[in-house]
């Protein structure tokens, strides 16, 4: 119905209406907003950080927040807002760098699974329940004991571990949009399946793909930390935010702001991934979009 | 004046209901919607009132404004809504939940969503008469058991203990009708009780409510936008355009002389079954109600219209004592009325094969081999074994209701579905073992064009992408000629050329489906698939759409296979019918020898069942008994056997009846055990003499 | 039949699961060429060492025979000896999958309790203050490591003004109730964390879902209380996701018992599972992921058999 009004072109229509749909939805306004600087601060890491987040201050131990060092320091006197912020950055390196390895594989699993169905479809997918009947830490823990712990095999564990929460979102998309009538157009007229896969389905199933993705950042972040917590991440001296928690644990009674600035950064940022993929779901996904009558 | 005023208050007290100048509006992010304007309307004790209109004309809003159930961003700005007297605007939410259910009911459209899918149906229903009426259990059992008798239901005290899920849709539409009648209302109000529902359940369903009006004193209040349905059955209609009540009047009368431009025009559109009718669209489309112009709502579109209709309030005249018409013009529409012409016979020449099924046969759900093992599990037996042939320059019409299996058959025909059994030649040549070469000439030639105009577009490609694709899978053209190709086409499906760029949901439902047909014609098919190509359109929308078929068949030679539940879609293009039930094909022929005798028993209750839009006319339909079998499990012999109203005995049961040719030249086939007495006789026969 | 029939089908598919996941620790912790030795020794590897290890895990013997031995072991519940203080696996990890039990089961009830009937508060008053508070405290909750919650939990309540549970362990429920639950509740309640926040969610969205359907309005048109729309047409059919959910969810903790315990020193499997580690105890660890697996495939099992009951549509096996 609303339809006859613009009278622009593609270029000028389209992608500012999704920007303008974007930026009115709170959830996402108050993600990006947490997360934009949490990405730039890490993202500069010792161009901004007042101090040498692995230098020692023997003088300086256990030192309060406020003064000299604004959030204190930690049992060997190293600055903790230097390490808050450079420890994000292997946290939000994991956290993408995660999600993009399980999209790599997860969204081609789903979309063949949903547009073939049958048995391809049963196959792969019992072999995703499979996988994720085994409790998500568990599966990482399993990976890591038997790769050695660095950053690159928690990224693969967790990448691993998500393949099939991506995929099965992909499938059930692809399972409805290979239905449509214009994908059976498209058969019709004979075109190749890969065509069909990535031309006329991928950019129709992306929405929620894209929602779940950004969940899932903040998932492997939340994971991640979980397993250096445990001793199985990349260790030290990189000060990601569960090792820095792992060790704050240690004097939790006589100095709490150890383990209160990770923590509170780590619960920032997952937050915000969350909001986004909420605000993300609101404006993009068609059901809940738009008026009734 | 005053005296009329007096009239009308007085009146207003007698009137069951009666709504006077009811404005709705809804809030929307960008502004508001006038959903109805100025709408007045009466309704008496025991008299049916019907409400017409195309989608957007907003008769389900004012259904719901009646029930005092509209959104939280609605807003009544003006008007009253009086139930026996009382302004039911300012009734309190106590007030509203004891009228509601026991003196107002509302009988929601779409049956199996307005049913508690978890909720068994006696309870559902019980629940109505326990929350309004005070009585014992035994008594509250046997109202139930009544409301269901009301409703025909075949065996209530199985049914009350049924999920909803396990009833069929006629069944389940009763069902809400029966909770609807529960308490005895005095106003029943039904919001498209037989949209969704075949022609031969529709009229069952149609038969019910005419029982209900002579039976007791309630007063109906129908909306639909199905005007046969009102012909039939209502005493007064009121028609509905835009948010704006256009008509008004007894049935007779405005069926028989509409005194309303859009009534003509919307008359003049309907497809009439054995009335070989040019059907005449209406140009353009209804307005978006986000701002209402001066004037006349319908001037845009009217064949009358003159500068006085662009500016002012238009006035409700009356143009006899109870007809009354929102035009200024309506004498000038009464003395030239818009009538569809007479439709030329089409001369088909039908020419070499293109596209020949034989013993198709289609199964869907065959169980894997654990489930086949374990259970007697039962594939769905979508086509069981069907001959068609399409050949060059005609047009084969595929009719039947839902499930019986014509779509997966139009469907299978072009490969879109795996074969279970059977061979399906494309010019002569094994479909399954066409080389690459032919296979993309077969693709080229064969098109298909669907239902729902929204879907069968990629929401992420433009309209020029979109038809530029098959230009370029097909063609050597280069991209200047593929452009020129595209502008070409868009101006023979009547597209301005601005529409280039949009993206499909910029585009209204007929101008998708436009886009849609322009795709399939692009590489000058030989055959295209026609998959109820206009049953989501409203009627207006759906005769231009039918007239674009019919020129692009005649400019490109192209055969159709048009694949429908409607008869009078059929009736307007095809010339050769197929009439499936159950997966099988049980007539088939010109279209002059399936609409006249010999009959099958089942194309006979089909051609029946339909509503016409001659209020007088009273026929003598046959009513099918029961339901449509499962396609998992077809009955033995005669697939029809089972509702039958003319089977002979057993052989229908044992046997099943081949395809005989009645007339060789016309190569008319009946598969039927009836000899000719039975199946000879003209279709206004009633029942009892068959 | 169509029920037992799909019953059947999900069992064969839940042991089936099982089959593979047990061939997969096999695969990842034993039958990487030589690294198992590695593995256990860590960073103080030496050949001899390696060696000895090697033999005495019988890891010189060919990989099918060790294989078929693991499975077997597996079923027979003969899951082998630790390799530190030689006890049969057995014994080591079924006292502690009872107590991690405990933990799980209080923590889920916790959530049933609280959860649900907020959710569904919260869906019948949207938009109200109530409604945002508890939306607001479900994105804290659903982003909040449990070993972030489970950290603080210790920092408020087993110290200063507000100590009032002790700061770990465990003791049997043969000590007494009250005493049991003193020291189950904090690490529950860290456990509940965020298996909370989305019990909260789902049962809040899918209540709005089904409060907007169209057998809704039939029932408010027929004149139904709005409390009746509540608990006698929407709760059922708005709850059935939540059953999933918190199935999926017992996963989630049967992971998450891992870190709550070792925060807590509480004595499960959680706690054996970090010390296994530690300790490089392969055939301790091994068993100690499979058998919180399996509890948890056993628990997805008894969901579907759960919505099944719930949900009349399902015997036609239309989902």
């Amino acid at each position: 119905m609303a339809t006859n009004k613009s009278d622009s072109t593609f270029g000028d229509v389209q992608v500012p209406e999704l920007v303008r749909k974007l930026l009115s939805s709170r959830k996402v306004l108050l993600g990006l907003s947490i997360l934009m600087p949490v990405i730039i601060i890490s993202g500069l890491g010792e161009i901004v950080t007042p101090f040498d987040p692995l230098q020692t201050h023997i003088l300086d131990k256990y030192a309060a927040p406020g003064g000299k060092y604004v959030l204190g320091t930690d049992n060997l006197g190293r600055d903790l807002l230097s390490r808050v912020i450079v420890g994000g950055q292997s946290s939000l390196l994991l956290g993408f760098s995660a999600t993009a390895f399980s999209m790599v594989f997860g969204v081609p699993i789903g979309l063949i699974a949903g547009y073939m169905g049958g048995r391809v479809d049963e196959y792969l997918m019992r072999l995703m329940d499979i996988l994720m009947s085994i409790p998500i830490l568990l599966l990482g823990i399993l990976i890591l004991v038997a790769l050695p712990s660095s950053l690159i095999n928690v990224i693969f564990a967790i990448g691993v571990v998500f393949v099939p929460r991506i995929g099965r979102v992909t499938r059930s998309a692809t399972l409805s949009v290979s239905q449509e009538p214009y994908v059976m157009a498209a058969k019709s007229r004979g075109e190749s399946t890969p065509y069909i896969l990535f031309q006329e389905i991928l950019p129709n199933v992306m929405a929620p793909i894209v929602v779940e993705a950004s969940v899932r950042v903040g998932y492997a972040i939340l994971i991640g930390t979980s397993l250096s917590f445990l001793g199985l991440g990349a260790g030290p001296p990189n000060a990601d935010w569960g090792y820095m928690i792992a060790t704050a644990r240690n004097h939790i009674y006589e100095t709490p702001w150890f383990l209160l600035w990770p923590s509170l950064a780590l619960l920032l940022t997952i937050m915000a991934t969350n909001l986004l993929g909420d605000g993300l779901n609101d404006v993009l996904d068609p059901r809940t979009g738009g008026g009734r009558l | 004046m005053s005296q009329q005023t007096v009239r009308q208050a007085s009146n207003q007290s007698d009137h069951l209901l009666s709504v006077d100048s009811l404005d709705v509006e809804f809030q929307v992010p960008d502004g508001s919607i006038q959903a109805l304007r100025d709408v007045s309307l009466v309704l008496d004790q025991g008299e049916t009132l019907g409400i017409a209109g195309e989608s957007g004309s907003g008769k389900s809003t004012l259904a719901l404004a009646i029930a005092r159930y509209l959104d939280n961003n609605a807003r009544v700005p003006n008007g009253t809504i009086e139930f026996k007297g009382r302004n039911m605007l300012e009734f309190t939410p106590r007030e509203l939940a004891e009228v509601r259910g026991n003196q107002i009911a509302h009988v929601a459209q779409n049956a199996s969503k307005a049913l508690n899918p978890s909720m068994r149906v006696g309870a559902q229903i019980r629940e109505s008469i326990e929350l309004h009426q005070d009585v014992s259990d035994d008594e509250v059992r046997e109202r139930v058991f009544d409301a269901l008798d009301q409703v025909n239901i075949p065996d209530p005290e199985e049914t009350v203990t049924r999920f909803p899920h396990e009833l069929s849709g006629g069944q389940q539409q009763r069902v809400l009708i029966a909770m609807g009648l529960a308490c005895n209302p005095e106003l029943l109000i039904l919001d498209e009780p037989t949209t969704g529902l075949d022609v031969t359940t529709q009229a069952k369903l149609l038969d019910l409510i005419k029982e209900l009006k002579t039976g007791a004193e309630v007063g109906i209040l129908l909306i639909t936008h199905n005007l046969g349905v009102i012909a039939q059955i209502a005493d007064r209609v009121n028609i509905l355009y835009a948010g704006e009540m256009m008509e008004k009047g007894p049935v007779d009368d405005v069926f028989t002389s509409p005194s309303n431009p859009y009534t003509q025009a919307l008359l003049a559109t309907t497809p009439e079954l054995n009335r070989t009718k040019e059907l005449r669209p209406i140009p353009g489309g209804i307005p978006a109600l986000g701002e209402i112009p001066n004037g006349c709502i319908f001037a845009d579109r009217c064949d009358f219209a003159t500068d006085e209709c662009q500016t002012g309030d238009i006035d409700v005249e009356a143009v006899s004592d109870d007809h009354e018409t929102r035009c200024v013009n309506w004498q000038t529409a009464v003395d030239n009325p818009i009538e569809a012409g007479d439709a030329t016979e089409r001369k088909s020449r039908p020419g070499d094969v293109i596209l020949e099924g034989k013993g198709v046969v289609k199964h869907y759900d065959e169980g894997t081999f654990v489930e086949n093992l374990l259970s007697d599990h039962k594939p769905v037996r979508a086509v069981q074994g069907v001959d068609l042939t399409v050949r060059e320059g005609e047009t084969v019409g595929l009719v039947g209701e839902s499930g019986c299996g014509k779509s997966t058959l139009g469907r299978t025909m072009l490969s879109l579905h795996e074969l279970t059994d059977g061979v399906i030649e494309y010019r002569g040549d094994d479909l399954a073992s066409l080389s690459k070469a032919k296979r993309k000439e077969f693709h080229a030639e064969c098109q298909i064009i669907f239902q729902d105009p929204d879907a069968s577009l990629n929401p992420r490609k433009s309209v020029r992408e979109c038809i530029e694709r098959p230009l370029k899978l097909f063609t050597e053209q280069d991209e200047d000629e593929r452009i020129a190709r595209v502008d070409e086409l868009l101006e023979q499906v009547n597209l301005s050329l601005d529409l280039k760029n949009k993206f499909p949901h910029e585009l209204s439902g007929g101008q998708q489906q436009r886009v849609a047909i322009a795709r399939a014609f692009a590489a000058n098919p030989s055959l295209v698939v026609l998959d109820e190509p206009v049953s989501s359109l409203d009627v207006s929308v759906q005769a231009s759409i039918l007239k674009l078929l019919g020129e692009l068949r005649d400019e490109y030679n192209t055969s159709y296979l048009l694949i429908s539940h409607d008869m009078g879609v059929i009736q307007a293009i095809c010339d050769r019918l197929a009439v499936m039930y159950l997966g099988k094909i049980i007539e088939y022929g010109t279209m002059s020898d399936v609409f006249a005798p010999p009959f099958h028993p089942y194309t006979r209750s089909l051609l029946s069942s339909i509503p016409t839009l001659d209020p007088h006319e009273e026929g003598n339909r046959i009513r099918l008994q029961g339901d449509v079998p499962s396609a998992r499990n077809p009955p033995p012999g005669c697939s029809f056997q089972t509702r039958c109203p003319q089977k002979i005995g057993d052989v229908c049961e044992t046997d099943e009846p081949e395809l005989v040719e009645t007339n060789q030249e016309t190569d008319h086939c009946v598969a039927c055990h009836l000899d000719e007495s039975g199946t000879t006789k003209p279709l206004e026969t009633p029942v009892e003499e068959l | 039949m169509v029920n037992t029939l799909y019953l059947a089908k999900r069992i064969v598919v839940a042991t089936l699961s099982v089959f593979v996941i047990a061939s997969l620790v096999f695969g990842m912790t034993t039958a990487l060429p030589g690294s198992a030795a590695e593995i256990i020794l860590g960073t103080q590897q030496t050949p001899e060492a390696v060696e000895q290890i090697e033999q005495q895990m019988g890891l010189d013997r060919p990989l099918s025979e060790r294989y078929v031995d693991y499975m077997v072991g597996m079923v027979t519940l003969d899951w082998g000896e630790s390799l530190i203080s030689g006890e049969p696996v057995t014994e080591r990890v079924i006292p502690r999958l009872q107590r991690t039990l405990e933990l799980a089961i209080v923590a889920m009830i916790m959530t049933i309790i609280t959860a649900i009937p907020l959710g569904i508060v919260t869906a019948s008053k949207r938009d109200t203050w109530i409604d945002n508070l508890l939306t607001g405290v479900s994105y804290v909750g659903i982003s909040m490591p449990s070993f972030v919650s489970a950290s603080l939990l210790l920092l408020l309540f087993t110290t200063g003004s507000l100590n009032w549970f002790p700061n770990g362990g465990y003791t049997p429920l043969t000590d007494g109730f009250f005493k049991w639950l003193h020291h189950l509740l904090l690490p529950a309640i860290a456990l509940n964390f965020i298996v909370f926040s989305y019990v909260l969610r789902q049962t809040r969205s899918s209540m709005i879902e089904t409060l907007e359907s169209k057998f809704i309005r039939t029932a408010r048109l027929k004149g139904v209380s709005e409390r009746s729309v509540l608990f006698k047409h929407a709760m059922r059919n708005g709850l059935l996701p939540t059953v999933t959910v918190l199935a999926l969810n017992f996963g989630w903790m049967m992971g998450s018992v891992v870190i709550v315990e070792e925060i807590f020193t509480y004595p499960g499997l959680g706690k054996l599972i970090v010390q296994a580690i530690h300790q490089r105890d392969l055939p301790v660890l091994q068993a100690a992921i499979l058998v919180p697996t399996v509890t948890f495939i056993t628990s997805n099992l008894l969901a579907d058999i759960i919505y099944t009951l719930l949900d009349p549509r399902i015997e036609l096996g239309e989902k």
